[in-house]
């Protein structure tokens, strides 16, 4: 569904991707970890069209889409939960959600767009209690939820994420992991960046290890997690 | 003139001034929102309205109604221009920076003005004609009907469409962050323009229906911009229907305090009541603290 090849992506002056070549099968789970500064979040936005990268292809679905403007890559299925929530904060947590589906929000759509609410609100109910709080005042945990929520409006077949569990209590990773896995079952493809390595690799079929810029090692997650080096560097035994 | 009669003329001077600084104050909301921008260059929307108007109107002698409309549409090409190439251009510039930018440009649109307009006054004829009304011992120029229905008009559509809109919000998304509202697919530079667009437009309404009461010279706008800043924050800095509401009170207490108190003390009571308020409450008369919070001003 989706494959990196070769991708050099510069953060600044700073060469933040070196020659990254990765794979991801549609209905997959694949994990990218690695420490702070290896280039996760960078590769993710490389994706998304937010970074441009200085040499190399994205290809999905056979397109290469690694020159598309951001809101063509949306378009075309792939949606990213930022690092870091990301929040319209001044806005209500409904108005959120519908800004999630800007690129087809019009009259034709809107039983679409009312349907995929109340499947949201399934995924998580806490938010149909939030719809009208702002976002910004809620707990991180909710936060989080919205932001994926949010991300799951604009209709992905492949969904990035970037740290969900960044900064969450162990109750809520467990929680937004539970519906992560969830989304899987139901057929999106899912691209997963994380520093929780453990909860990650637990989650994943596949696994990339990032370290600055470049993939370190690669394999199945059983593996990973049997890996000696992983064990000790990201696993902390 | 009894007390009666003076109490409804200056509610009514009040009322029309109040309404041009809820259009002033109305545009800073508008690029507030989708920028975080406070453009202190606003005010030069208002005095391009009256003069471009006056320039259509005295010297080509193209009919009222039709020359409102072309004025309209080249303020708000001199918002579009003034975006893409004082502003766009900026995209890595802290908020601050940009914020001075908009100082320069207000000060390089006076120029331009008086170059072409020179220092002097124009005056414009009022948009029907007809004598003034009177009602309740007050004279009422139907110029004043005009300025508070359109600007009551634009402060409606203005509402509909941050509130209701997609498009609407999604400009406001872009101020409160870039990068997830480019991740939803919004192309933030389009909607920055937009924004810079209306504002130019809303401050052009402004300029043109008031020039036949007030006048209109070249260096109109810093006074202007004042006022309609006093009634953005005032409202709730990025509240529209604060900046609105706020906008009629500092022009009603502006023209009693000009009646009552002297004329010489009217711009300094809308600004002691700005001081104060912001002591009392800094989220404004309708800001919520809550949001007040989550903002970067």
């Amino acid at each position: 569904m989706l494959k990196l090849e070769g991708i050099t992506t510069f953060y600044g002056t700073i060469q933040a991707l070196k020659n990254i070549s990765i794979k991801v099968g549609a209905g997959d789970i694949v994990t990218i970890i690695g420490a702070n500064g290896a280039g996760k979040t960078t590769l993710l936005k490389t994706v998304s069209g937010v970074i441009q990268s200085a040499g190399g292809a994205v290809w999905y679905q056979g397109t290469n889409i690694v020159h598309f403007s951001a809101a063509k890559i949306v378009s075309m299925g792939i949606s990213q939960v930022p690092e870091g929530r990301q929040l319209f904060s001044h806005l209500t947590v409904l108005d959120n959600l519908h800004l999630g589906a800007y690129l087809y929000h019009n009259r034709k759509f809107k039983d679409e767009i009312e349907e995929k609410l109340d499947w949201i609100f399934t995924l998580f109910p806490i938010l149909r209690k939030r719809a009208k709080q702002l976002a910004g005042t809620m707990s991180g945990g909710e936060q989080q939820m919205v932001a994926i929520a949010r991300a799951l409006m604009s209709r992905p077949k492949l969904l990035l994420l970037d740290e969900p569990s960044m900064g969450l209590a162990p109750l809520f990773v467990h929680e937004i992991f539970k519906v992560i896995r969830r989304l899987n079952d139901q057929g999106t493809t899912i691209l997963l960046v994380e520093q929780n390595a453990r909860a990650a690799l637990q989650i994943a079929r596949y696994g990339y290890v990032l370290e600055t810029g470049t993939v370190a090692l690669e394999g199945l997650s059983q593996e990973l997690l049997a890996d000696k080096k992983v064990r000790q560097a990201y696993l902390g035994k | 003139m009894d007390l009666q009669s003076q109490i409804v003329q200056y509610l009514v001077t009040g009322l029309t001034l109040g309404s041009i600084y809820a259009m002033v104050g109305l545009g800073f909301t508008i690029i507030y929102n989708a920028t975080g921008i406070i453009n202190l260059a606003q005010g030069e929307f208002v005095m391009f309205g009256g003069l471009i108007m006056v320039f259509l109107t005295a010297t080509l002698r193209i009919p009222m109604f039709l020359a409102f409309f072309i004025t309209l549409a080249l303020v708000t090409v001199i918002g579009i221009i003034y975006e893409r190439v004082f502003i766009n251009p900026l995209k890595q510039t802290s908020l601050i920076t940009l914020i001075i930018v908009t100082v320069a440009v207000s000060i390089f649109f006076r120029g331009i003005a008086m170059f072409i307009w020179g220092k002097n006054p124009y005056s414009l004829p009022p948009f029907s004609s007809g004598k003034p009304i009177m009602f309740a011992g007050a004279a009422i120029l139907p110029q004043i009907f005009w300025v508070l229905g359109l600007s009551l008009l634009t402060v409606i559509l203005m509402n509909l469409f941050f509130n209701r809109t997609i498009t609407g919000k999604a400009m406001s998304a872009c101020a409160g962050n870039r990068l997830a509202a480019s991740l939803m697919g919004i192309n933030v530079s389009k909607m920055i323009l937009l924004s810079f667009a209306l504002s130019a437009t809303l401050g052009a309404i402004a300029g043109a229906s008031i020039t036949p009461i007030a006048l209109m010279e070249y260096d109109r706008g810093p006074l202007l911009a004042l006022k309609g800043f006093c009634a953005a924050v005032l409202g709730g800095l990025g509240l529209g229907t604060g900046a609105v509401v706020a906008g009629f009170i500092i022009g009603i207490i502006e023209s009693f305090s000009a009646g009552f108190i002297s004329s010489g003390f009217k711009d300094a009571i809308a600004l002691i009541i700005l001081i104060l308020v912001l002591f009392i409450k800094p989220s404004g008369i309708f800001g919520s603290e809550e949001v007040g919070k989550v903002k970067q001003f």
